[in-house]
């Protein structure tokens, strides 16, 4: 994947397409196959999120290689109702939802990276990266 | 409409997940199962989820929700064939299924049920007797 790619998540049906998408390409990359599986959850939590409580909205792919390292990158936007305490959003147990409040909180513990910006009134946005290991 | 069948072996139901369910079709799993549990007087049921390559924490709550209807339902529930790695994933993500039993495999799970009502129709024969 050279370019970034980036697929609507509007509908249940589109977290599973996005699931698949990250699969292939964290194959195609070379993670391992745990690494895979908590890419592909972490990915899983976020994409829900984006549509349950973001009111749809955009994830996307990209291979990214800094220095020596190659990873993938995942980004995950919408312009929903937005966040207003992300360290409370983040805690276990948290959820405004019907969920168990694991998302955002267990989808940080899931990656290398994970940096979340929200805007009350503006939306969210979610940015996640599993580099591959040596 | 997509549906996950399900399979009636004795006195349990089996359930074979092999799709990526999307989550409208986790809850129609669940409501059809805790109605099959019913009309076949089930009292096991089975779920085989080795074909799962993630539980995340919707498919968490899912096979929890199944575990406490069945049980209200006078059925038990165990979960088998999780993948290592399916499983390395749901402990870090802080899940730990509570309320479910879980096996190896089919064959094992099957063995756990049987136990289970083994025992449980010797507690209640000595509570009569």
């Amino acid at each position: 994947m050279d370019k970034p790619v980036e697929l609507p998540l509007r509908a249940q049906e589109d977290v599973v397409v996005v699931r698949q998408a990250v699969r292939t390409q964290a194959v195609a990359l070379g993670l391992s196959l745990v690494d895979q599986t908590k890419l592909v959850t972490a990915a899983s939590e976020l994409a829900r999120n984006t549509v349950i409580h973001g009111g749809g909205g955009t994830a996307t792919l990209e291979v990214i290689q800094e220095a020596a390292r190659r990873g993938i990158r995942l980004t995950f936007e919408d312009k929903g109702p937005g966040i207003r305490d992300i360290e409370q959003a983040l805690r276990d147990g948290f959820t405004t939802g019907n969920g168990l409040g694991l998302g955002l909180g267990g989808a940080r513990r899931l990656v290398s990276e994970f940096h979340i910006a929200s805007t009350p009134g503006a939306g969210t946005k979610i940015v996640i990266t599993q580099w591959r290991k040596h | 409409m997509e549906r996950i069948p399900i399979l009636k072996l004795g006195q349990f139901l089996l359930v074979t997940i092999q799709v990526d369910m999307h989550d409208r079709l986790a809850l129609v799993l669940q409501e059809e199962l805790t109605g099959r549990i019913v009309t076949d007087s089930a009292r096991g049921v089975l779920i085989d989820i080795s074909s799962l390559d993630i539980v995340d924490s919707f498919i968490g709550r899912m096979l929890s929700n199944i575990a406490g209807m069945a049980r209200v339902l006078d059925a038990e529930t165990v979960v088998v064939g999780m993948q290592p790695s399916v499983a390395i994933t749901l402990v870090e993500l802080g899940l730990s299924l509570p309320g479910i039993r879980t096996a190896l495999n089919v064959d094992r799970g099957m063995e756990l049920l049987k136990a289970s009502i083994i025992a449980e129709d010797e507690a209640r024969h000595g509570q009569a007797g």
